[in-house]
């Protein structure tokens, strides 16, 4: 029964990082850049949710709604004041960029919410437990309201880019620009909706993530971030189901490490298994590498 | 007639490249009008400068009477203006529907499907293949994959980039034939050819473009029989 439940533990942690990587990934597949920023609009995503519902003591789900309207207004924001000047910049300038951003966003909490610790209050009651096979497996909720929303998210995602003619712009957009704007399609509008998505999801991550682990602090973002960006690689960047597969092996991975090898090497091992499969498969597990035809 | 595209002393710069140096011409309505010349004589460029994916630093493009020289390329193809760009360009990883669904983007939902078969009636090969990914066509089902999708959009005018470019001679003659039926049927098109012999055959008007300028315009029939084009062109 334990290795169910750090089974469940790893889908868990697995589906906060796969929420985390489809940001990843969806913007990467339409700009072709690394948002290095997007870790850190998880932390903002957190601490707007626990000022809502610890100081204002507003209820989770305003909580979170908020967490999300603010995130995907400041996701838009950065995406037209750092990164759309510098589209036609080089690849290492755009993702300098990012990375600036980063420090920026970490900098401005810093200062805004000082770096002392927030005990971040769980948006289902601490302690909620549910048991099966008589008290042999315990599951805390907030573990399954997380694979759930995650299980959500996925099949509304999948379902906007196959079915509906804004996802279908958006695969286009991230195929072609030229082609795109020849079919009628505002590739910037299309762009920053992506980047509206994608930070609308890092907040519920972030609420997910504290919800989880409830110390929240300006760097918070950091280390998930660049797990998930890892998943993303993983899965397949640009690929949605990549990111879902991604996130899920490497939240597993880790527990499992945690619990069968040794906390202090869990990401190292994390990482490593990254490079095995970049090595084997360098395009991710689910990426493609698709031929032009001439 | 009425004149349906007018271009204007454009000039069109790569960097420091000037590719296009003073170029004018005009369509009218109904016409077929075709642009030749040799590689890199400038032809795409004046294309995509026309729909709005490269800007001209001087003079004027002129569609139905309106200045497009603001316009983004986005809100061109919604005025009646289509272009299937050089190397098709469709889209790969979608499927050959979608990519028709793509072309109707501007349109309205509700005309979508009777525009779907007016595309499949005139494709029929297009049809068996419509869940295919566009990847998995032939190369000559790509370019009637790109001419569908341009007809998507109710193109008043359509522009063709090279649109035999790589095809088996059956294949070119059959694209051919489209453009004459697409004619017959009302379309005005701006034909960009290096098969010039196929071109000059269907066109009313060709331009004849040498490094960015044009050098010799005429009718279809004069520029088929004058010597130099011969010369240059039509291999003889
Ligand atoms: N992206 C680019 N960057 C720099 N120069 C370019 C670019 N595209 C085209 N050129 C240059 O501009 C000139 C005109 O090119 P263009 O593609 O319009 O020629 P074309 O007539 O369409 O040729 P082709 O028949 O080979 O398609 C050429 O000298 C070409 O090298
Ligand atoms: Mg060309």
């Amino acid at each position: 029964m334990t290795f169910l439940s750090f089974l469940i533990s790893g889908i868990s942690l697995g589906s906060i990082y796969a929420i985390i990587a489809l940001g990843y990934t969806m913007v990467y597949g339409i700009a072709k850049m690394l948002n290095f920023a997007h870790g850190d609009v998880i932390m903002v995503g957190a601490y707007i949710c626990f000022f809502a519902t610890s100081r204002y003591e507003m209820p989770p789900i305003v909580g979170i709604l908020l967490a999300v309207v603010v995130c995907t207004i400041l996701g838009i924001v950065i995406e037209k004041l750092a990164y759309k000047p510098l589209r036609a910049a080089p690849i290492l300038a755009v993702l300098i960029t990012a990375i600036g951003v980063s420090y920026f966003l970490q900098n401005a909490a810093l200062l805004l919410w000082s770096s002392n610790p927030k005990v971040f209050k769980p948006i289902v009651p601490t302690g909620s437990r549910i048991t099966l096979f008589d008290g042999q497996l315990s599951i805390s909720v907030i573990t399954l309201v997380t694979i759930a929303s995650c299980i959500v998210i996925m099949i509304a995602l999948t379902t906007f880019t196959s079915k509906s003619k804004m996802g279908k712009a958006m695969r286009a957009c991230s195929e072609d620009k030229g082609a795109a704007q020849l079919m009628g399609i505002n590739v910037n509008a299309t762009i920053s909706l992506t980047f509206a998505i994608g930070s609308g999801l890092a907040a519920i991550a972030g609420v997910l993530l504290c919800s989880a682990y409830p110390t929240l602090v300006p760097t918070t973002g950091a280390m998930p971030g660049i797990k998930a960006f890892t998943a993303a690689v993983f899965g397949g960047i640009g690929s949605i189901p990549g990111a879902l597969v991604g996130g899920i092996l490497l939240g597993v991975i880790e527990i499992f490490a945690k619990a069968y090898i040794t906390t202090q090497l869990s990401d190292a091992i994390c990482f490593a298994v990254l490079i095995v499969v970049l090595l084997v498969k360098p395009a991710g597990l689910l990426g493609k590498q698709i031929r032009e035809k001439v | 007639m009425a004149e349906i595209l007018k271009v204007d002393n454009i000039n069109v710069y790569y960097g420091a490249i000037h590719a296009i140096k003073g170029i004018s011409f005009h369509v009218d309505e109904g016409e077929v009008v075709t642009l030749i010349g040799a590689n890199g004589a400038g032809k795409s460029t004046t294309l995509n400068t026309i729909s709005g994916l490269l800007r001209s630093k001087t003079g004027s493009v002129e569609f139905m009477g309106k200045s497009l020289n603001r316009t983004p390329a986005h809100k061109i193809v919604s005025q009646g203006l289509a272009l299937v760009p050089e190397g098709r360009r469709v889209f790969l990883q979608m499927t050959v529907q979608e990519n028709l669904e793509m072309g109707a983007f501007t349109q309205k939902n509700s005309g979508v499907a009777a525009d779907l078969e007016m595309v499949y009636q005139q494709f029929p090969r297009l049809k068996e293949r419509y869940k295919q990914t566009a990847g998995t066509l032939s190369g000559g089902e790509q370019q009637m994959l790109a001419m569908g999708r341009a007809l998507m959009s109710h193109p008043k005018l359509l522009m063709l980039d090279e649109p035999s470019m790589g095809l088996a001679p059956i294949l070119v003659e059959q694209i051919f034939e489209i453009i004459q039926n697409l004619h017959n049927a009302g379309t005005t098109i701006l034909l960009v050819e290096q098969n010039a012999q196929a071109a000059l055959s269907v066109a009313d008007r060709g331009y004849v473009l040498e490094t960015g300028k044009v050098v010799t315009t005429g009718s279809g029939t004069e520029l088929l029989s004058s010597p130099e084009i011969k010369k240059a062109y039509l291999g003889g």
